[in-house]
Protein backbone atom coordinates (compact mmCIF):
# COMPACT_ATOMS: atom_id res chain seq x y z
CA UNK A 1 0.00 0.00 0.00
CA UNK A 2 2.76 2.32 1.03
CA UNK A 3 4.72 1.62 -1.91
CA UNK A 4 1.88 2.32 -3.81
CA UNK A 5 1.56 5.69 -2.71
CA UNK A 6 5.29 6.14 -3.55
CA UNK A 7 5.14 4.65 -6.90
CA UNK A 8 1.87 7.17 -7.59
CA UNK A 9 3.67 10.05 -6.21
CA UNK A 10 6.45 9.80 -8.61
CA UNK A 11 4.47 8.90 -11.46
CA UNK A 12 2.78 12.75 -10.76
CA UNK A 13 6.34 14.13 -10.61
CA UNK A 14 7.27 12.58 -13.54
CA UNK A 15 3.81 13.77 -15.29
CA UNK A 16 4.83 17.01 -13.93
CA UNK A 17 8.22 17.48 -15.12
CA UNK A 18 7.11 15.62 -18.84
CA UNK A 19 6.55 18.71 -20.20
CA UNK A 20 9.80 20.26 -19.64
CA UNK A 21 11.70 17.47 -21.00
CA UNK A 22 9.68 18.39 -24.11
CA UNK A 23 9.91 21.56 -24.61
CA UNK A 24 13.53 22.03 -24.23
CA UNK A 25 15.89 23.07 -27.06
CA UNK A 26 19.61 23.23 -27.02
CA UNK A 27 20.42 26.99 -27.06
CA UNK A 28 22.64 27.70 -30.29
CA UNK A 29 23.35 30.97 -29.69
CA UNK A 30 24.63 33.15 -26.50
CA UNK A 31 21.78 35.27 -24.62
CA UNK A 32 21.37 38.81 -23.98
CA UNK A 33 23.19 38.77 -20.94
CA UNK A 34 26.43 36.71 -22.23
CA UNK A 35 26.31 38.65 -25.71
CA UNK A 36 27.07 41.82 -23.81
CA UNK A 37 30.34 40.01 -22.09
CA UNK A 38 31.39 38.63 -25.29
CA UNK A 39 31.44 41.85 -27.42
CA UNK A 40 34.89 43.20 -28.16
CA UNK A 41 34.57 46.68 -26.58
CA UNK A 42 33.77 45.09 -23.63
CA UNK A 43 36.83 42.55 -23.76
CA UNK A 44 38.96 45.41 -24.15
CA UNK A 45 37.79 47.21 -20.87
CA UNK A 46 38.64 44.50 -18.67
CA UNK A 47 41.73 42.79 -21.02
CA UNK A 48 41.57 39.33 -19.73
CA UNK A 49 41.77 36.10 -21.66
CA UNK A 50 39.75 33.99 -19.18
CA UNK A 51 36.68 36.06 -19.59
CA UNK A 52 34.84 33.46 -16.63
CA UNK A 53 37.47 35.28 -13.90
CA UNK A 54 36.63 38.76 -15.63
CA UNK A 55 32.97 38.28 -14.77
CA UNK A 56 33.74 36.31 -11.36
CA UNK A 57 36.18 39.07 -10.37
CA UNK A 58 34.95 42.94 -11.78
CA UNK A 59 31.44 41.96 -12.67
CA UNK A 60 30.10 39.53 -10.61
CA UNK A 61 32.80 40.64 -7.68
CA UNK A 62 30.53 41.25 -4.90
CA UNK A 63 29.22 38.05 -5.02
CA UNK A 64 33.13 36.94 -5.06
CA UNK A 65 32.81 38.92 -1.86
CA UNK A 66 29.47 37.52 -0.23
CA UNK A 67 31.28 33.60 -0.95
CA UNK A 68 34.75 34.99 0.78
CA UNK A 69 32.73 36.24 3.77
CA UNK A 70 30.49 33.23 3.68
CA UNK A 71 33.99 31.30 4.23
CA UNK A 72 35.40 33.10 6.71
CA UNK A 73 32.12 33.14 8.50
CA UNK A 74 32.18 28.91 8.26
CA UNK A 75 36.17 29.11 9.46
CA UNK A 76 34.87 31.13 12.23
CA UNK A 77 32.04 29.46 13.54
CA UNK A 78 34.66 25.88 12.94
CA UNK A 79 37.34 27.19 15.58
CA UNK A 80 34.15 28.83 17.91
CA UNK A 81 32.41 25.50 18.39
CA UNK A 82 35.37 23.04 17.96
CA UNK A 83 37.35 23.01 20.74
CA UNK A 84 38.50 19.95 21.80
CA UNK A 85 41.42 19.44 24.85
CA UNK A 86 44.17 17.79 22.39
CA UNK A 87 44.38 14.46 22.98
CA UNK A 88 47.55 12.14 22.16
CA UNK A 89 46.61 10.09 19.60
CA UNK A 90 48.87 6.67 19.15
CA UNK A 91 48.74 6.58 15.28
CA UNK A 92 50.05 3.54 13.16
CA UNK A 93 52.85 4.76 11.01
CA UNK A 94 52.24 5.57 7.68
CA UNK A 95 54.30 3.53 4.76
CA UNK A 96 57.51 4.52 3.53
CA UNK A 97 56.24 5.04 0.35
CA UNK A 98 53.18 6.89 1.47
CA UNK A 99 55.44 9.47 2.93
CA UNK A 100 57.96 9.18 0.29
CA UNK A 101 55.02 10.21 -2.21
CA UNK A 102 54.15 13.09 -0.31
CA UNK A 103 57.61 14.36 0.69
CA UNK A 104 57.62 14.67 -3.30
CA UNK A 105 53.78 15.87 -3.97
CA UNK A 106 53.21 18.08 -1.10
CA UNK A 107 55.78 20.82 -2.78
CA UNK A 108 54.67 20.61 -6.21
CA UNK A 109 50.94 20.75 -5.40
CA UNK A 110 51.20 24.40 -3.47
CA UNK A 111 53.27 25.28 -6.04
CA UNK A 112 50.13 23.94 -8.83
CA UNK A 113 48.04 25.95 -6.42
CA UNK A 114 49.86 29.34 -6.52
CA UNK A 115 50.63 28.74 -10.50
CA UNK A 116 46.40 28.25 -10.71
CA UNK A 117 45.63 31.26 -9.21
CA UNK A 118 48.28 33.22 -10.41
CA UNK A 119 47.11 32.44 -14.46
CA UNK A 120 43.55 32.81 -13.16
CA UNK A 121 43.07 35.40 -15.97
CA UNK A 122 44.89 33.63 -18.33
CA UNK A 123 43.64 30.12 -17.88
CA UNK A 124 40.75 27.54 -16.05
CA UNK A 125 41.19 28.41 -12.65
CA UNK A 126 41.29 30.93 -9.85
CA UNK A 127 41.54 32.47 -6.57
CA UNK A 128 39.20 29.42 -5.12
CA UNK A 129 40.36 26.48 -7.21
CA UNK A 130 43.48 27.58 -6.32
CA UNK A 131 42.93 27.74 -2.51
CA UNK A 132 41.08 24.11 -2.70
CA UNK A 133 44.56 22.56 -4.53
CA UNK A 134 46.62 24.35 -1.53
CA UNK A 135 44.11 22.80 0.84
CA UNK A 136 44.58 19.39 -0.70
CA UNK A 137 48.02 19.72 -0.24
CA UNK A 138 47.97 20.65 3.42
CA UNK A 139 45.38 17.26 4.04
CA UNK A 140 48.10 15.55 1.84
CA UNK A 141 50.47 16.56 4.84
CA UNK A 142 48.83 15.76 7.64
CA UNK A 143 48.05 12.34 6.58
CA UNK A 144 51.45 11.67 6.03
CA UNK A 145 53.49 13.61 8.94
CA UNK A 146 50.03 13.34 11.61
CA UNK A 147 53.00 15.15 14.56
CA UNK A 148 54.17 17.49 12.43
CA UNK A 149 53.19 21.09 13.97
CA UNK A 150 50.98 23.45 11.95
CA UNK A 151 51.29 27.14 12.14
CA UNK A 152 47.58 28.04 12.69
CA UNK A 153 48.29 31.49 13.82
CA UNK A 154 50.27 32.10 10.68
CA UNK A 155 47.62 30.66 8.72
CA UNK A 156 44.99 33.05 10.52
CA UNK A 157 47.47 35.92 10.11
CA UNK A 158 47.49 35.64 6.05
CA UNK A 159 43.75 35.10 6.06
CA UNK A 160 43.05 38.39 7.58
CA UNK A 161 45.51 40.09 5.74
CA UNK A 162 44.53 38.80 2.30
CA UNK A 163 41.30 39.49 2.89
CA UNK A 164 42.11 43.20 3.96
CA UNK A 165 44.26 43.73 0.99
CA UNK A 166 41.10 42.39 -1.17
CA UNK A 167 38.50 44.52 0.36
CA UNK A 168 41.13 47.62 0.60
CA UNK A 169 41.74 46.88 -3.52
CA UNK A 170 38.24 46.91 -4.62
CA UNK A 171 37.68 49.72 -2.55
CA UNK A 172 40.34 51.78 -3.84
CA UNK A 173 38.55 50.85 -6.86
CA UNK A 174 35.78 52.62 -5.83
CA UNK A 175 37.75 55.72 -4.80
CA UNK A 176 40.30 56.13 -8.28
CA UNK A 177 37.98 54.03 -11.01
CA UNK A 178 34.85 54.23 -11.91
CA UNK A 179 33.19 51.79 -8.95
CA UNK A 180 33.59 49.56 -6.17
CA UNK A 181 36.44 46.17 -7.58
CA UNK A 182 37.10 48.37 -10.77
CA UNK A 183 39.88 46.59 -12.40
CA UNK A 184 41.04 49.42 -14.31
CA UNK A 185 43.42 51.01 -10.90
CA UNK A 186 46.16 49.19 -12.22
CA UNK A 187 47.28 49.36 -15.93
CA UNK A 188 45.84 46.94 -18.22
CA UNK A 189 48.90 45.96 -19.96
CA UNK A 190 49.19 43.56 -22.85
CA UNK A 191 46.54 41.12 -23.66
CA UNK A 192 47.49 37.45 -22.99
CA UNK A 193 50.46 38.94 -21.00
CA UNK A 194 50.56 37.85 -16.70
CA UNK A 195 50.90 41.11 -16.02
CA UNK A 196 47.61 42.57 -17.56
CA UNK A 197 43.78 42.64 -16.92
CA UNK A 198 44.56 45.39 -14.16
CA UNK A 199 43.70 44.52 -10.93
CA UNK A 200 42.19 40.72 -11.30
CA UNK A 201 45.36 38.94 -10.95
CA UNK A 202 46.13 40.59 -7.58
CA UNK A 203 43.01 40.28 -6.44
CA UNK A 204 42.54 36.77 -7.17
CA UNK A 205 46.28 35.93 -6.03
CA UNK A 206 44.81 37.48 -2.41
CA UNK A 207 41.34 35.69 -2.49
CA UNK A 208 43.11 32.03 -3.60
CA UNK A 209 45.79 33.00 -0.48
CA UNK A 210 42.81 33.55 1.66
CA UNK A 211 40.98 30.62 0.87
CA UNK A 212 43.73 28.83 0.95
CA UNK A 213 44.35 29.49 4.57
CA UNK A 214 41.32 29.16 5.48
CA UNK A 215 40.96 25.76 3.93
CA UNK A 216 43.53 24.84 6.09
CA UNK A 217 42.50 25.96 9.27
CA UNK A 218 39.13 24.14 9.13
CA UNK A 219 41.12 21.12 8.46
CA UNK A 220 43.28 21.97 10.97
CA UNK A 221 40.84 22.36 13.95
CA UNK A 222 39.15 19.30 12.17
CA UNK A 223 41.96 17.27 13.16
CA UNK A 224 42.36 18.27 16.59
CA UNK A 225 39.42 17.50 18.08
CA UNK A 226 40.11 13.58 17.02
CA UNK A 227 40.35 11.40 19.51
CA UNK A 228 41.67 7.76 20.48
CA UNK A 229 39.03 7.02 22.94
CA UNK B 1 27.61 11.10 -31.12
CA UNK B 2 30.47 9.84 -28.62
CA UNK B 3 30.10 12.86 -26.55
CA UNK B 4 26.62 11.75 -26.13
CA UNK B 5 27.19 8.75 -25.20
CA UNK B 6 30.30 9.75 -22.59
CA UNK B 7 27.85 11.80 -21.06
CA UNK B 8 25.08 9.63 -20.77
CA UNK B 9 27.72 6.80 -19.03
CA UNK B 10 28.66 9.29 -16.53
CA UNK B 11 25.62 10.04 -15.93
CA UNK B 12 24.05 6.39 -15.40
CA UNK B 13 27.92 5.60 -13.55
CA UNK B 14 27.02 8.77 -10.77
CA UNK B 15 23.14 7.51 -10.39
CA UNK B 16 24.76 4.57 -9.43
CA UNK B 17 27.63 5.31 -7.23
CA UNK B 18 24.49 7.75 -5.84
CA UNK B 19 22.37 4.68 -4.83
CA UNK B 20 25.36 3.38 -2.61
CA UNK B 21 25.71 6.42 -1.26
CA UNK B 22 22.46 6.52 -0.07
CA UNK B 23 21.38 3.72 0.69
CA UNK B 24 24.93 1.06 1.30
CA UNK B 25 24.63 0.16 5.39
CA UNK B 26 28.31 0.75 6.07
CA UNK B 27 29.24 4.84 6.65
CA UNK B 28 32.72 4.45 5.16
CA UNK B 29 31.65 3.15 2.05
CA UNK B 30 28.93 5.67 1.68
CA UNK B 31 31.63 8.54 1.82
CA UNK B 32 33.42 7.08 -0.54
CA UNK B 33 30.87 6.94 -2.82
CA UNK B 34 29.82 10.21 -1.82
CA UNK B 35 33.89 11.30 -3.43
CA UNK B 36 33.72 9.52 -5.99
CA UNK B 37 30.42 10.80 -7.32
CA UNK B 38 32.03 14.37 -7.24
CA UNK B 39 34.90 13.05 -9.23
CA UNK B 40 32.90 11.81 -11.89
CA UNK B 41 30.85 14.69 -11.86
CA UNK B 42 33.81 17.34 -12.56
CA UNK B 43 34.81 14.20 -15.45
CA UNK B 44 31.18 15.76 -16.67
CA UNK B 45 31.63 19.14 -16.34
CA UNK B 46 35.34 19.27 -18.06
CA UNK B 47 33.05 17.49 -20.95
CA UNK B 48 30.30 20.12 -20.80
CA UNK B 49 33.10 23.25 -21.63
CA UNK B 50 33.15 24.25 -17.67
CA UNK B 51 36.63 23.86 -16.93
CA UNK B 52 36.48 26.42 -13.72
CA UNK B 53 33.92 24.33 -11.99
CA UNK B 54 35.35 20.95 -12.72
CA UNK B 55 38.53 22.39 -10.91
CA UNK B 56 36.49 23.30 -7.86
CA UNK B 57 34.32 19.89 -7.37
CA UNK B 58 37.48 17.87 -8.24
CA UNK B 59 39.43 19.37 -5.38
CA UNK B 60 36.99 20.56 -2.63
CA UNK B 61 34.02 17.48 -3.81
CA UNK B 62 36.25 14.68 -3.65
CA UNK B 63 39.28 15.65 -1.83
CA UNK B 64 38.51 18.24 1.17
CA UNK B 65 34.57 17.13 1.73
CA UNK B 66 35.64 13.54 1.78
CA UNK B 67 38.12 14.10 4.48
CA UNK B 68 36.22 16.16 6.59
CA UNK B 69 33.33 13.48 6.29
CA UNK B 70 36.22 10.58 7.68
CA UNK B 71 37.30 13.47 10.78
CA UNK B 72 33.67 14.09 11.47
CA UNK B 73 33.05 10.20 11.32
CA UNK B 74 35.88 9.59 13.36
CA UNK B 75 34.65 12.28 15.95
CA UNK B 76 30.96 10.83 16.30
CA UNK B 77 32.32 6.91 17.02
CA UNK B 78 34.78 8.11 19.97
CA UNK B 79 32.07 10.36 21.15
CA UNK B 80 29.20 7.76 21.35
CA UNK B 81 31.23 5.12 23.34
CA UNK B 82 32.10 7.25 26.00
CA UNK B 83 30.02 9.00 28.51
CA UNK B 84 31.02 12.51 28.71
CA UNK B 85 30.02 14.84 25.57
CA UNK B 86 31.30 17.69 26.72
CA UNK B 87 33.05 18.82 23.69
CA UNK B 88 30.14 18.06 21.33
Amino acid sequence: MRKLFIIIILAAFGLMLYPLIQSFSGNDHLSELATYYAQKENIEKVNSVNLVTAIVVTYRGLDTLGEVTILFLTAAIIAFFLKGPSTLRTLRPNSEIFITAARVLVPIMVMFGVYIFMNGHLSPGGGFQGGAVIASAVILMFLAFPDAPFQHKFFGFMESISGLVFVGLAALGALIGSGFLDNTILPLGTFGKLLSAGAIPVIYSFVGLKVGAELSNILNEFKSVQSDK
Amino acid sequence: MSFLLISIALGVIMLVVTGIAVFHKKLIVAIIAAGVLSLFASVLYLLLAAPDVAMTEAAIGSGLSTIIFFYVLNRIRTTNGTEDQETV
